[in-house]
This record gives C-alpha cells, structure tokens and sequence, in this order.
C-alpha cells in the first residue's frame, strides 16, 4: 500500500521539476540588480549635481573667502560669502540637542535593556516608535508655539526665533533614535556576561555601568554619532523656530540660522536661477553633505572597530 | 565514665556543625508549574569538593545556582524551604544578595570573561568592593592568576583582551576572577564542558589545590570526573536527590539501584 503511494510522489516531484520555468531563476537577480543599481546611480548623480553646481560657485567666488570669512550676506548689495555663520548656527544647534538626546536617550536604553520587565519594555518601545514618527514639521511648530512661549517665561532674554529651543526640540526628537540603537547594542551583550557579574555580587547598576555598557560601547558611540549626523542634518524644525540670522555668535537666545535653514530660504525663491546665491545653497549643501557623511562613516569606523567580540 | 564521654560527643557534634558550609531543608522550586527540585536536604561540608551529578535535567544545575540565589535571575522561579549558608537562611527577606554572592563565588558552563583586558576582569570584582589601591589590586591580580594556574602563562599580557585566551584559559581566569574576592564557597556549574581534555585536567588539578583553603560543589555530567575528585557525591534525578554520601562509598556500593544503574551507565 505504502510503496506506490511514495512512488507516484516521486514520479510527480519529477514531473513537476522538469516543468519548473526558469525564467524566475535566470530573469529575477537581473532584476534585483537593477534595482540596487537605481539607488546607485541617484547618489552617484546627486554627487556629481552638488560638485558641478558647487564647482560654478566656486568660479565666482574664492575658497578662501568661503572658509575663513566670518560673514555670511548673499543678500547684500556687496555680498559676502563666508560659511562659518552656518556651520556655528548648525553646530550651536547640534551642540543643544546631543546634550538632551545622549543623557535621556542612554538613560532610556540602560533602563530598557536592564531595568524593564518584558512588559514595560513591550509598552514603551512602540511608544518611542511613535516619537520617532512624528513629521519634524509638526515638531517645528511645536517648538515655536509652545517651547519658544515656555522659555520665554523662564529666560526673558529669549527672542521669538532662536538657537535654545530649536536645540533642545530636535534633541527630543533624536531620543528615540539614541534610545533604540543603544538598547540594541546593550541587549545583544550576551545574557552570560551580565550572571558572571551578578555572581561577582555586583548590584544591577554595577552590572548596567560597569560591564553591560562598557561591552556595548562600539554601539552606543556609534549611536550618538548618528544621532549628531540627524541633528545637523535637521532642517524643518530649525527652519521654522530657529530665524534667519546668520551669525559667529554663540548666544543661544537670540536667532541663528543653520546651513539647512539658509538652504530652504533660497530654495523658497529669494535667489533667481544662475545666480552666485543660487550656486551658494549647492556649496552649502557640499559642506553640509561633507559633514553628515564624515558623521556617517566615523559611526562605521566605530562600530566596526571597536566590534566586541562575544 | 558515661558522665564524661557525653560532653565530649557533643563537642564533635558541635564541631561538625561548624564545618557544614550549606544546609538545605526541604528546598522545592518551580519553574512555573514544572517543579524541577523536590524536598532537597543536603548539608555541604567545608573545604571538600562536593560533586552533583545525574541525568541531563534532573536539577542539578538549578540546585547549584539557588545555593547563590542565581535562580532569582529568571522570573518564572518560585521556591519554598530553606537554605542555610552559615546559619543563615539565603531566602530570608533581609539576607544581602549581594553579599551572599560576595562570599560565594561562581563559575560557570562556558568560561563568560567580560569583554575587558585580563588585569581588568581578574580586578573587577575587589574594585566594585571598594578596593582601590593600585598596589593591592595588582597584587590581588597575581595572587589570583597564580591561584588559579594561570599565571605563568599570562603575566606578560595583562592588558591584553580576555578573549584573546584560549577557552581553558578563558576558564581558569573565571575563576581567578572569582578567587580575586576571597570567597569562601566557589560553585562550578560544569566547568569543564566546553573544554578540550587537557584544559579539563589543568581545572580538574585546579579544583583539588582550591580545596584546600575553598568549599567546592561542582556540578558534572561526568561521572569520570566525579569520582577523580570529589569527597561526596550528591546523584540527583527528576529533581531529587536519590544517594548522597562519601564519593568512594557511592562508587563502588551504591545503596539505590537507580544510582547503580546510573553510574554503571545504563542510562543518563
């Protein structure tokens, strides 16, 4: 009874495979190529726009003035182009957010990875998931309409557009992302390691801060480096409460303008095309992309470097 | 003549109850429902090598790891009886887990360095003590790798990565890491599973050296081991504890047939 039965599942098998079409097996990688070869070149293309465009700039105006001047009016009737007023106004704001997003976000992960039971951490997670979702439109107007009054109250020195509550917004929003990156690291130390330290008889904040961390170093750096990357990459929020203001100043409480912001503001339309403010925002946008991706790779470096080997 | 053997008598009796390390009285635990230890009531002596051994889940290495309360670490464990270490009851609502795991030291299955250089792991646990001078700690650091036969072998790369020591290796800084603290009890949860044959002699060498000055219970599925080098054994099956007694008696007269039939290898 039984062996016909295996039989015909056989003959079937066999029948079937010779009938499988190929086309799935020769046609689908050319396929999957050719969508990793899109992202490709649409780097590769936005690369070669940001040099050619920032290359004319550069005709009309020196490096040298770009680098070490210390003013920045494209505006003017004799304009200036010196990029430090940007990249102060981004960095003070930068500056701003890490100090809020690395304390709360890696307090967050060692409470999430050592502290919390399952259930805890299954109810805040998506939670932080959620902060993370939030468009940074909504976070700009929140930080104008609601932290700009709140700090006003506090600090009478504050003006309605400044670098304060920009910076400490977007630190808000770059918790969720220090937060989860670091539980990550923290949680993937193995189980083994935290019980040779319990049995050492370390308390669990011992064994949170003095081996758990320690051993996930690579990935909580790497975290905040990318967490620095987002914050000087932030644009919406900075656009909307931060002003228009280019300035060296380090005074948080008065307007500043970032490289991201000063990028909107052309691009909105105050420059016409061809113009040297025009092919100003593509060199902006080359120091911007030059720090991000620096950010981006020392994050790489990090993590792979400093690899824990368990 | 009667008169003056009894106080006697009770001076041994109260010297044996000096040396007995652990006392366990109708020790149960349950994982969630599944009860895996059953009325244990088992006395560790001092400065012997205690060995535990049985059939894959019979609850040998739960028992090993309530004797420092590890169990705790997973929250479906429920127990009830009482466990003395010292005259004091491990489970009482006031005992110091911390400190219980200060005196009582543990090595486990796979050797679980952290991922520090070899002076930093053997130090780590006089550090979080509040030991913090240099000196002492690099004397503690030799006097535990020596203790642990490790010394010759690392002292001229202290800084270097632990997990650049082969796993013998690996495992006897476990323990010098352990001895670092000065316990008094060490409890070895299979120490020598994950290890080739001649690191599991070196640590088998080890273990009979320690006894001198530490209480050992060692928990093995190697029934070879055992008899090499422990005083008593405890043979443990479904959760109880079927035989326990000197490890020569057990060997070679065992009292329970299901110990004859364990040790004589037809089963487990």
């Amino acid at each position: 009874m039984k062996e016909p039965m295996n039989h015909s599942i056989r003959e079937l098998i066999a029948e079937k495979s010779t009938r499988r079409t190929k086309w799935a097996e020769i046609m689908m990688p050319k396929f999957f190529l050719l969508c990793a070869i899109i992202s490709i070149l649409t780097t590769i293309g936005i690369v070669l726009t940001l040099f050619s465009e920032t290359f004319s700039f550069f005709r009309e105006v020196s490096i040298l003035e770009f680098i070490t001047s210390a003013e920045w009016y494209p505006l003017h009737n004799d304009p200036s182009y010196g990029i430090r007023p940007l990249i102060t106004g981004t960095l003070v704001i930068a500056a701003i957010a890490m100090c809020i997003a690395i304390p709360i976000g890696l307090a967050t992960a060692i409470y999430l990875s050592e502290y919390a039971t399952d259930k805890t951490r299954r109810t805040i997670k998506p939670i932080l998931e959620v902060l993370a979702g939030i468009p940074t439109i909504v976070y700009g107007f929140f930080a104008l309409t609601f932290v700009t009054p709140l700090l006003q109250r506090f600090i009478p020195d504050v003006s309605i557009y400044n670098a304060l509550s920009p910076g400490l917004v977007v630190g808000i929003m770059i918790i969720p992302m220090v937060a989860s990156l670091s539980e990550d690291a923290m949680s993937a130390v193995p189980r083994s390691m935290r019980e040779g330290a319990f049995a050492l008889g370390s308390t669990r904040f011992e064994v949170a801060v003095k081996v758990v961390l320690p051993a996930a170093l690579s990935g909580v750096i790497a975290s905040f480096v990318l967490a620095v990357s987002r914050a000087i990459g932030e644009t919406m929020i900075v656009t909307v409460a931060g002003g228009s203001n280019p300035t060296t100043s380090l005074d948080v409480t008065s307007a500043v303008q970032t490289m991201t912001a000063y990028i909107v503001q052309i691009s909105l339309g105050d420059a016409g095309y061809g113009t040297t403010e025009y092919y100003s925002i593509y060199a902006v946008g080359m120091t911007l992309f030059i720090f991000t991706l620096l950010m981006n790779v020392l994050a790489h470096f990090i993590s792979k470097r400093f690899r824990e080997v368990y | 003549m009667i008169a003056e053997k009894a106080p006697k008598q009770m001076q041994e009796e109260v010297k044996a109850e000096e040396k007995i390390v652990y006392r366990a009285e109708q020790l149960n635990l349950w994982y969630g429902e599944d009860q895996a230890l059953k009325n244990i009531d088992m006395d560790i002596q001092e400065n012997e090598v205690t060995a535990i051994i049985g059939p894959s889940g019979c609850g040998k290495s739960t028992y090993i790891k309530t004797l420092n309360r590890m169990t705790e670490m997973i929250p479906i464990v429920r127990t009830s009886g009482r466990v003395y270490y010292r005259n004091e009851n491990i489970f009482d609502k006031k005992y110091k887990v911390e400190e219980l795991r200060t005196k009582v030291g543990m090595v486990f299955q796979k050797p679980n360095p952290f991922p520090k250089s070899i002076y930093e792991n053997v130090v780590y646990g006089p550090k979080i003590h509040g030991i913090k001078d240099k000196k002492l700690l690099d004397e503690i650091v030799e006097r535990s790798l020596k203790g642990a036969a490790l010394w010759d072998e690392v002292k001229d790369r202290l800084k270097e990565n632990a997990f650049g020591l082969s796993g013998g290796q690996q495992q006897r800084l476990c323990i010098a890491r352990c001895l670092a603290v000065e316990p008094d009890v060490i409890l070895m949860d299979e120490p020598t599973s994950a290890l080739d044959p001649i690191s599991t002699l070196k640590i088998e060498e080890l273990v009979q050296e320690l006894k001198e000055n530490y209480s050992i219970v060692i928990v093995t599925h190697n029934m070879q081991q055992a008899g090499r080098i422990s005083d008593k054994t405890a043979f443990f099956l479904n959760g109880e504890v079927v035989e326990y007694d000197n490890t020569d008696t057990m060997f070679s007269s065992p009292q329970d047939k299901r110990t004859e039939d364990y040790i004589s290898g037809r089963f487990g």
